[in-house]
């Protein structure tokens, strides 16, 4: 009786797996049948991703857009978490920039494009502005939210020991959001993501949107497209697997046990 | 005079301190109206009460007659519509460190260790004073062993401790309690009176404490100020005058409890 | 502690105003001081956009942007909603298609715009399906975690008196799940209205989106270029709005009861 949970534990884990297949098989079958379609089959786009391994663009690729998020995902962190301290804490700040806020919030940061090759041209920089732009918005608004939040015991807590404004948003505001941060730091990253690959295929001359573009515009060669596409996912998954993992850490977990 | 007797002249004279105290904490016709959806409420109506110093209070009345409003306003975190409140002298502007309030367990910070919790409002010490006064109010508390721990590690009577103890470690002038220990089971409950009132005998602050459990509050304070259903009007001012440790099943305490069973107009028997 | 004193009722409205008026005049003020030719100034922008209402046509690309959201959306709906009821209330089919979701989502829908030409071509259709794609993954994922969330008790009183599990899917778990379903799907409009603007930006020739790429392109009209994204901006509000009122009804309000 002992034997039997175990070889249902690892077929189970193999469902999803099998599943995959399955799609990726589907997917084979139907680009068989139409041979003129421009879409490539699963294994073309296999032999796509070899194709940038070999010509060494595939690491590069990673790293100019992993590079340029990292930096407009930074700035908008470092400028965002304070503000966003400051105008969860003073009402009347938030009653003020409200309404600022949200008509800002629905403009997607693409459309921010032309403004952003006003201001920097064509380039990198263009390319972190967007970035900036699309996490920096969601960011403030999920820090003063949570701000919001915060439960009045604490606040009154820290007034009573004599902390000035100031002292109490280090010391009290800021741990005391830190878990909703984390989420929120988690969905603005998975954002950034998005918007670096939609900004490159635009803006810039290399990483991960720009060879989608290039890949199509010189050539057609689809299998690159989709190479690109299996990458972003991928990569996407591991940065929002990463942040995950951090929101586990054991600093954090007393935030679990206050929700229940 | 008998007991009942006592009660009554209670009743009909002025609120002041107990005999023989400096008075510590006044407050002055102190009125709270509270707007909500354009109707005013009113909360409090002439609070005038004067606490000795080192005199152990308690706040007792049933739920909604404004006793934790009252203490609120107290110890600074809101002001009152009209009226005054002052301590040593000075009108009350705000909350200090001078005079800590403890919430319920909820106000421990989660995310700090115990040691972090009862260190947090020594800044301005030394390392080592900091160390040593942290070490001092744990053992106090009775929480040895527990120094690295975090709140959700602990259970509700812990947390209190540790909220306790942090209100102490600023050795504040005044304690504020609303109904600290309404969360625990009753077990736990009577075992934190007796911490309660062991750590007041040995430290003497003032302590101004607020409760809707009459056994409670005759087994702790000098003086019950028995609270009117909303608006909170003081109805009744009750020294118990018996020395601690106190015997709950003498005759004296049961009167001075069925009294004020009484004074609330409640009838005996369910 | 005046910044901690309860604000007024008038405050509400001083606030904000002064804080738009201020903004308005740095912009007016900062063009007019670095003397930029091209970047607008608020009355330029109000001009422009005045001069398109007169000519008509400021309404075609408005009806063209909502028209594509509502199509996407709406499909996103239909099909995400039911297959997130499907997927959360079986966890072994949740477990197999997962990590296939999780794969996806990453993906802007901005990268599929190859793959959407390739079915659709250029057009109206490609649009549609973006924002299809844009919405449908946020609303499968809160089915899924609503239908997770619902307590169990509901379940269990569910088949205390007597339902099969699709009534109960029906009449117990669904209604359960449904304030938390409703602010998945406000969010989702959200992205759908974000998405639509950026892939009119690149895949059509009409609508909001398409209005900020041509000003620029042909003219350098960024009077225009700004008008649109305010335009954006407050219809992306009102549609936010609009669901927040429709989140107020009587018959979920009880799921509400806990937000300010």
């Amino acid at each position: 009786m002992q034997e039997r949970p175990k070889p249902l534990k690892i077929s189970v884990r193999l469902r999803p797996v099998i599943f995959i297949l399955l799609l990726l098989g589907l997917w084979q079958v139907a680009v068989i049948l139409h041979p003129h379609q421009l879409l490539p089959g699963p294994w073309k786009t296999a032999h796509g991703i070899a194709d940038l391994v070999r010509h060494g663009l595939l690491v590069k690729y990673v790293v100019a857009s992993l590079f340029r998020v990292t930096w407009g995902f930074f700035l908008a962190v470092v400028i965002a978490i304070p503000l966003g301290l400051a105008i969860g804490w003073y009402r009347r700040a938030e009653m003020a920039f409200n309404p600022i806020l949200q008509v800002l919030r629905p403009i997607s940061p693409l459309a921010w494009i032309p403004i952003a090759i006003l201001w920097f041209g064509v380039g990198d920089l263009a390319a972190v502005f967007l970035i900036f732009v699309g996490c920096f918005l969601p960011l403030l608004l999920t820090v003063i939210n949570a701000v919001q939040g915060v439960p009045a015991v604490y606040i009154n807590a820290g007034r009573n020991f004599g902390l000035g404004p100031v002292a109490l948003m280090r010391r009290v505001l800021y741990p005391a959001i830190v878990p909703r941060l984390m989420t929120g730091l988690r969905i603005t990253l998975g954002v950034a993501w998005l918007v670096v690959v939609a900004a490159e295929m635009i803006a810039v001359n290399s990483g991960l949107g720009f060879l989608i573009v290039d890949a199509r515009n010189a050539g057609n060669r689809y299998d690159l497209v989709l190479a690109g596409m299996v990458l972003i996912g991928v990569v996407g998954l591991l940065l929002d697997n990463g942040v995950r993992s951090l929101e586990k850490a054991k600093a954090l977990r007393w935030s679990y046990s206050e929700e229940h | 005079m008998s007991t009942r007797q006592t009660i009554e002249a209670a009743a009909n004279s002025m609120p002041a301190s107990a005999p023989g105290l400096r008075t510590k904490l006044r407050a002055n016709g102190v009125n709270m109206t509270f707007n909500r959806d354009g109707k005013s409420m009113s909360v409090l109506e002439n609070i005038d009460l004067e606490v000795g110093d080192g005199e152990f209070v308690c706040l007792l009345g049933p739920s909604g007659c404004g006793k934790s409003t009252l203490l609120s306003t107290i110890a600074g975190f809101l002001a009152p519509t009209s009226g005054e409140v002052s301590i040593d002298g000075e009108a009350v502007r705000g909350p200090d460190p001078r005079r800590i309030f403890v919430f319920q367990e909820r106000g421990v910070f989660p995310w700090l260790t115990v040691e972090g919790n009862i260190g947090f409002g020594l800044g301005k010490l030394t390392r080592s004073e900091r160390a040593q006064r942290i070490e001092h109010y744990i053992k106090m508390v009775g929480l040895e062993g527990f120094e690295k721990s975090y709140p959700h590690e602990l259970s509700g009577g812990m947390k209190q401790r540790v909220e306790v103890a942090r209100a102490l470690a600023v050795n504040p002038d005044v304690l504020f309690l609303d109904e600290p220990f309404g969360a625990l089971d009753s077990i736990t409950r009577m075992i934190m009176r007796g911490e309660l009132l062991r750590i007041w005998e040995a430290e003497r602050k003032t302590i101004l404490f607020v409760t809707h459990d009459i056994d409670e509050a005759v087994q702790l304070a000098d003086r019950v100020v028995v609270m009117s259903a909303r608006p909170g009007r003081i109805q009744q001012i009750v020294p118990i005058d018996i020395a601690h440790p106190r015997d709950i099943s003498s005759p004296h305490y049961l009167e001075l409890r069925d009294g004020i069973l009484n004074q609330i107009g409640l009838a005996h028997g369910i | 502690m005046s910044a901690l004193a309860e604000p007024r009722k008038w405050e509400r409205l001083l606030w904000p105003l002064l804080a738009s008026a201020l903004f308005l005049a740095f912009w007016h003020y900062a063009v007019a001081w670095t003397a930029t030719k091209i970047f607008p100034s608020p009355l330029e922008v109000e001009r422009g956009l005045v001069d398109l209402i007169h000519r008509g046509v400021l309404y075609l690309d408005i009806l063209d942007s909502l028209r594509r959201v509502a199509i996407g959306y709406f499909a996103a709906i239909a099909i995400g909603i039911p297959l997130g009821l499907l997927f959360g209330w079986y966890p072994p089919v949740n477990q197999v298609v997962n990590p296939v979701v999780q794969l996806l989502r990453p993906i802007s829908p901005i990268a599929w715009i190859p793959v959407a030409i390739i079915f659709f071509g250029v057009g109206d259709y490609a649009a549609i399906f973006l924002v299809f794609l844009g919405a449908f993954f946020p609303i499968l994922v809160t089915c899924v975690d609503g239908v997770g969330n619902v307590p169990l008790i509901y379940r269990r009183a569910g088949s205390n008196f007597g339902l099969t599990p699709p009534q109960i899917l029906a009449r117990v778990v669904f209604p359960a799940a449904l304030p938390q379903i409703l602010v998945g799907l406000r969010i989702a409009l959200g992205i759908a209205w974000l998405v639509v603007v950026a892939g009119e930006m690149i895949a059509v020739d009409s609508g909001l989106g398409f209005l900020i790429i041509d000003s620029r392109n042909s003219g350098k009209r960024y009077d225009l270029v700004v008008g649109a994204m305010l335009l954006i901006g407050v219809i992306g509000l009102a549609l936010d709005f609009g669901f927040r009122r429709i989140e107020k009804f009587k018959a979920v309000r009880w799921g509400f009861r806990n937000e300010a």
